[in-house]
C-alpha cells in the first residue's frame, strides 16, 4: 500500500488521483479544514453526474452561499433531520424519469447522522434506497461552536460537556453494517487513497452505501492548523478508528488496523483532551483495546 | 363515445385516492395515520394492480415523507402524499421548506384532533394551525369534492408553484360512503398538462436550491412567495371554471347558498357545510331569512370576494370546528380581519361548534341561528357545543 512520507515537515503524497474538477477553490472552509479536503475527493471522484444533498452543517457552509457554489453539481440543502429521505426522494424521481445513472449523494455531519438524522437514515437503509450517504464525522456540532453529539468520544471537552463527555461514542459503523446494507466503510482524511478507492467502489454498487469519514476538526478539537491529516493517521495507527469495509452486513475487510501506537500520542495533540488524567488515558487505551478485540474477530 | 365518468360507491378517502391516481403522480412517499390510512392503502393497491405508474416510498415518518416529496418534486416529477393530525404536526418544518422551495406538492390532510389528549375526531385545528406555512388550503365537504379538488389542486399548484393541501374531515367524510363520479382518465389528461417545471435538480442544468442567502435575497424571496400566493386566487378560480367545463362540476372558491336578502349568513367550512345547508333550507322554508356561505379556499383567503358578498348583510354567524387558545375559531378570526373597516359590514358572531368532533346536527345550527338573531354580538368566539 501507499504511505505518507514526511520530509522536514513537508508531506508528499506518492500517488495521484484522476479527479474530475467538481469542487472548486475559494470555498468558505477554515484554513486547513479536513472536511473540505474530504469533500474535494468525494465529489471529484463521484463526478459531474451527481446531485448532492447537504443538511445544515459545515458542509453547507463550504458548499457556498447562494448564488455561489463551490461545487459544479446541483446541491440541495435540506433540514438537519432529513438528509437520507431528501436524497431518496431525488433518486426515486430520477428513476421515474429514466435517469437512473445519476449518483445521489448525501453528505452530512455527525450531528445530522448519529443524532437528529438517524431515523431517516435507518429507514433509508432498511428500504435500501439507491443513494450514497457520507457522514463527515468531526465528533461534535462543530458548525455551532463545538457542542457534544453522540459521536463525541468519552471524556472529550465540548462546550456542552465542559467537564468532558461522560459517555462513549456511538458506533455508527457497526450500526449501519447491522442494517445489512450493500456497502459500509470507514475512511479518514489521512488516507486519501483509501477514501478515493472506497468512493469509487461505492459508486459501482446499487443500494444504500454508507461511508463514515473521520474528520479532525482543527478548531473544535484544538489541533494545530497543519496537523489535521497527522491526527487522522494517528486515529488509525492507534487503533481508535480502524479503516474497514463491510459488504451486505457480513463480509468484513480490514484496510488499516492498529499499528501499536499508544493512544496518548493521539490525545496529547488535541486541546479537547488536555484536562484528562493519566488514569483516564489508560482507561481510554483499555477501552480501545477491548473494542479492537471484538472487531478483529469479524475480519 | 367516451363514457366520461364511472359512478362508484366510495368513501371520502378512496375518492381522494382516485383523484390522486387520475393526476398520475410519479413519486408517492407515504406514512400511515388514522384516519388517513385508507388513502395510502388504496394507492398501494392501485400500484399492486398495475393501475398506477408511481414509485411509492413507504417512509418511517411523515417528516421524511414530506422531505422526499419536496426533493422528488424539485427533481421534476408530480408527487402526492396524504396525512392527518400529528402527522401534519410532525411535518411542520418541512411544510415551510416545501413552500420555500416552491414545490408544487399536493397533499390530502384528513382533519383530525391533535393531542394531547389522544383523539381521532373531526376537528380542523391541525391544518388551520398550518395556515401560515405558505400552502394553499382547500376544505371539502364530501368525497366527490375531494376527488375533484385533488385534481384541481395539481392544476393550481403547478400554475403558481406552491404546494396545496386538500382537507376533508375525519370519518364524516373520510369514511362515509357515497356515490362518486370518477372521471375518465382522458378527461383528466386533457385538463392537467404534463408537469414540466422551469427549474429542477439535474446535473445537465446544474441549478442548486436551499443554501444560505443574505438578508436582501431572503426579503425578495419572501416577497415573491407572497406574490405566488396572491396569484393562487385567480388560478383557483380558473382551475375550477375549467373543471366545470370538463365535468359539469364546479365549486367556486366560496359558495353562496340562499344568500339573497338574507338577514343572517352562516359561514363555515368542510363537512359542516352540508349540515348547515340542510338547516338553512329548512329555516328558509319556515320563512327565516337565512343564507349559507361556504369557504372552500382558505389560503389564500378570498378577502375581496368576501368583502363584496358580505357588504350590507346585517349579521353573520361563523361556525368553527376548530379552536386555538387565545385566538378562538380560526375562521372567525380570519373573517373579522378580512371585513375590518368594511362600510356596511355585518356583525360577526363567532361560535365554536363541533370542536373535538362533537355532533352538530341541523337542529343545533337552527337554534344557534336563533341565538344570533336574539343575542348581543361578542368580539370573541363563544363556546356553543
Amino acid at each position: 500500500m501507499f504511505s505518507f512520507f514526511s520530509l522536514e515537515g513537508v508531506i508528499i503524497m506518492p500517488y495521484e488521483f484522476a479527479e474530475e474538477k467538481i469542487f472548486c477553490s475559494g470555498h468558505h472552509a477554515c484554513p486547513g479544514c479536513n472536511a473540505a479536503l474530504a469533500i474535494r475527493y468525494i465529489v471529484n471522484t463521484l463526478g459531474k453526474n451527481t446531485i448532492a444533498v447537504v443538511p445544515p452543517s459545515c458542509i453547507a457552509i463550504i458548499s457556498g452561499p447562494q448564488p455561489l457554489s463551490s461545487m459544479r453539481i446541483p446541491v440541495y440543502q435540506t433540514t438537519l433531520e432529513a438528509s437520507a429521505a431528501s436524497a431518496a426522494g431525488i433518486k426515486r424521481a430520477l428513476v421515474t424519469q429514466g435517469k437512473d445513472h445519476i449518483n445521489v449523494v448525501a453528505m452530512a455531519g455527525d450531528g445530522g447522522t448519529y443524532d437528529i438524522g438517524f431515523q431517516s437514515l435507518s429507514s433509508a437503509a432498511e428500504r435500501n434506497e439507491d443513494i450514497i450517504y457520507i457522514c463527515l464525522d468531526n465528533e461534535g456540532y462543530m458548525n455551532t461552536g463545538a457542542q457534544k453529539s453522540s459521536s463525541t468520544p468519552y471524556l472529550a471537552y465540548t462546550t456542552s460537556t465542559p467537564a468532558g463527555k461522560p459517555t462513549a461514542k456511538k458506533n455508527v459503523a457497526e450500526i449501519m453494517a447491522a442494517h445489512r446494507i450493500p456497502y459500509m466503510a470507514t475512511a479518514t482524511t489521512g488516507y486519501l487513497d483509501d477514501l478515493v478507492r472506497k468512493i469509487q467502489k461505492a459508486k459501482e454498487i446499487k443500494g444504500l452505501r454508507f461511508i463514515v469519514v473521520l474528520i479532525p476538526c482543527l478548531d473544535g478539537w484544538g489541533v494545530a492548523d497543519h496537523e489535521g491529516a497527522k491526527i487522522s493517521r494517528l486515529a488509525v495507527q492507534t487503533g481508535l478508528f480502524p479503516l474497514y469495509e463491510v459488504e451486505n452486513g457480513t463480509k468484513y475487510t480490514l484496510n488499516y488496523g492498529p499499528q501499536g501506537v499508544p493512544i496518548e500520542s493521539y490525545l496529547s495533540r488535541q486541546k479537547r483532551y488536555r484536562h484528562i488524567t493519566k488514569d483516564q488515558i489508560n482507561e481510554i487505551q483499555e477501552n480501545l483495546d477491548a473494542d479492537w478485540e471484538i472487531l478483529k474477530k469479524k475480519f | 363515445m367516451s363514457q366520461r365518468h364511472t359512478r362508484m360507491l366510495l368513501n371520502g378517502n378512496h375518492a381522494a385516492a382516485y383523484g390522486a391516481k387520475l393526476a398520475r403522480p410519479k413519486v408517492i412517499p407515504v406514512y400511515p395515520i388514522t384516519p388517513q390510512t385508507p388513502i395510502l392503502e388504496k394507492i398501494t393497491e392501485f400500484q399492486a394492480q398495475g393501475a398506477i405508474d408511481a414509485n411509492i416510498m413507504t417512509m418511517e415518518s411523515e417528516h421524511s415523507a414530506m422531505a422526499a416529496c419536496i426533493t422528488a418534486s424539485l427533481t421534476g416529477v408530480r408527487v402526492f402524499t396524504a396525512t392527518a393530525s400529528q402527522g401534519l404536526m410532525l411535518m411542520h418544518g418541512m411544510l415551510h421548506y416545501a413552500s420555500g422551495a416552491q414545490a408544487p406538492i399536493v397533499m390530502v390532510n384528513v382533519n383530525r384532533t391533535i393531542g394531547s389528549p389522544w383523539g381521532f375526531w373531526p376537528d380542523q385545528t391541525d391544518s388551520l394551525s398550518q395556515r401560515d406555512t405558505g400552502w394553499i388550503q382547500y376544505y371539502c365537504e364530501n368525497g366527490q369534492e375531494s376527488l375533484d379538488t385533488v385534481i384541481q389542486a395539481y392544476w393550481v399548484a403547478e400554475k403558481v408553484l406552491l404546494p396545496v393541501m386538500v382537507m376533508h374531515e375525519a370519518f364524516y367524510v373520510s369514511h362515509a360512503v357515497e356515490v362518486v363520479k370518477v372521471p375518465d382518465q382522458e378527461i383528466v389528461d386533457q385538463y392537467l398538462p404534463p408537469f414540466d417545471p422551469p427549474h429542477r435538480l439535474d446535473p445537465e442544468i446544474g441549478e442548486s436550491w436551499g443554501n444560505v442567502v443574505n438578508q436582501e435575497m431572503f426579503y425578495r424571496h419572501r416577497k415573491m412567495l407572497g406574490q405566488s400566493m396572491d396569484k393562487a386566487l385567480d388560478a383557483a378560480q380558473q382551475a375550477d371554471a375549467m373543471w366545470q367545463q370538463y365535468t359539469g362540476r364546479g365549486y367556486g372558491v366560496i359558495e353562496e347558498y340562499l344568500c339573497e336578502d338574507a338577514q343572517l349568513i352562516i359561514i363555515t367550512m368542510g363537512s359542516m357545510v352540508g349540515t348547515a345547508r340542510e338547516a338553512v333550507t329548512q329555516m328558509r322554508e319556515a320563512g327565516i331569512p337565512v343564507g349559507l356561505l361556504k369557504v372552500k379556499l382558505f389560503r389564500p383567503f378570498p378577502v375581496d370576494i368576501l368583502r363584496r358578498v358580505l357588504t350590507g348583510v346585517p349579521k353573520v354567524m361563523v361556525l368553527d370546528r376548530n379552536f386555538a387558545p387565545g385566538t378562538g375559531g380560526f375562521l372567525h378570526q380570519e373573517l373579522r380581519s378580512a371585513l375590518y373597516g368594511l362600510d356596511r359590514g355585518p356583525e360577526i358572531y363567532g361560535y365554536l361548534a363541533g370542536v373535538g368532533g362533537t355532533n352538530v346536527p341541523p337542529t343545533k345550527i337552527a337554534s344557534l341561528a336563533q341565538n344570533v338573531l336574539d343575542e348581543e354580538c361578542s368580539v370573541s368566539s363563544v363556546w356553543k357545543g
